[in-house]
């Protein structure tokens, strides 16, 4: 029996997946970024559909309710992408700077 | 023997003139002003009263707006870079104290201490957190300095070459610091008179901003 809750995930990660396609289609993201996306919104579609999954590694791993399982992976994985995000800004931030100062150079 | 000096400024359009002017009757003629992105006219008085002025198109911060001046010293020969502070904080006569040792090659390079001789009117909060981060500064470092964040700094033409900021914001004063301590500089701590007015207090740093300091110096120790 499949809950509605299944399908609005489902529905969402397939929408997800779908932007990804068309991002990594018109080269705004590499191979590997590509794949890494994929493997997130297949893997949330799946575990939508099979909730059982979860409860397979849950088990082995010493976690009793398979749902907590998905949420601590997904704040591990939302800490790594802000950590990404923050070092890439800085870099931006950098740049910025660096662009900043060749002009006020330049002008002289 | 060129000194230079670089005045970082961002909104000092009611003091920039007057310090111009100031550095001008003690014989200062080579001046540079690195405007960064000022909303006001701060460009314009500066260049009237006699200075050159670098313009960042956008606020890049004051660790930005130096090592644009530096670079523009280097570019045109200075021996000695003196980095002055626009809000009218510091004494012109003051800079001869910061470039002797280094025009005697006892130093590579001056900082500018208010607590040396005491030489400041500073409010107790200020100079609570001020003495604290030098204190704490100089451990990080291994350093034996009584200010950490003084404005008012000479370079040898060297030092200036091997010192790379790469904080944008004011944590480049700890970064110089660290610089120095990197490159085995030979450092010199040279009293000076920071004059606290209400302009300054209102207009300058806030004490708190000491946390966000320290919170961008952990983020760059272990981020890059």
């Amino acid at each position: 029996m499949i809950q509605a809750i299944s399908v609005i995930i489902l529905v969402f990660a397939l929408f997800a997946w779908s932007r990804a396609i068309l991002r990594f289609k018109d080269n705004k993201l590499n191979t590997s970024e590509f794949i890494f996306w994929s493997i997130i919104w297949l893997g949330v579609s799946l575990l939508a559909l099979n909730p059982e999954l979860a409860g397979l590694v849950s088990f082995k791993i010493g976690i009793e309710r398979p749902v907590d399982l998905v949420i601590y992976l997904s704040i591990i994985l939302l800490f790594y992408l802000i950590f990404r995000m923050y070092v890439k800004q800085d870099k931006i931030e950098q740049e910025i700077t660096e662009l900043v100062r060749e002009l006020s150079l330049r002008k002289k | 023997m060129n000194t230079f000096v670089v005045i970082p400024a961002f909104n000092e359009e009611k003091k920039i003139g007057d310090v111009i002017k100031e550095l001008k009757n003690k014989n200062y003629n080579n001046l540079i002003v690195v405007d960064d992105g000022s909303q006001d006219k701060t460009a314009e008085i500066a260049q009237n009263a006699g200075a050159e002025v670098l313009v960042h198109a956008i606020n890049r911060g004051q660790g930005a707006a130096l090592k644009t001046g530096i670079k523009h010293c280097l570019s045109k020969n200075a021996d000695v870079i003196v980095t002055f502070d626009s809000d009218g904080q510091h004494l012109p006569e003051d800079i001869s104290k910061l470039t002797a040792p280094i025009l005697n090659n006892e130093a590579e390079i001056c900082i500018g201490s208010r607590f040396l001789e005491n030489t400041t009117n500073a409010p107790f909060i200020r100079r609570l957190f001020l003495r604290g981060g030098a204190i704490l500064l100089s451990r990080m470092y291994g350093l034996n300095l009584t200010d950490s964040h003084n404005g008012l700094r000479a370079f040898s033409r060297t030092a200036a070459q091997k010192i790379n900021l790469t904080a944008d914001r004011m944590e480049h004063a700890s970064e110089i610091l660290e610089q120095i301590s990197k490159n085995k500089l030979v450092y010199k701590e040279v009293p000076v008179t920071i004059k606290y007015t209400q302009y300054s207090l209102n207009h300058g740093q806030r004490s708190w901003d000491a946390f966000k300091i320290l919170y961008r110096m952990f983020f760059r120790r272990f981020l890059r």
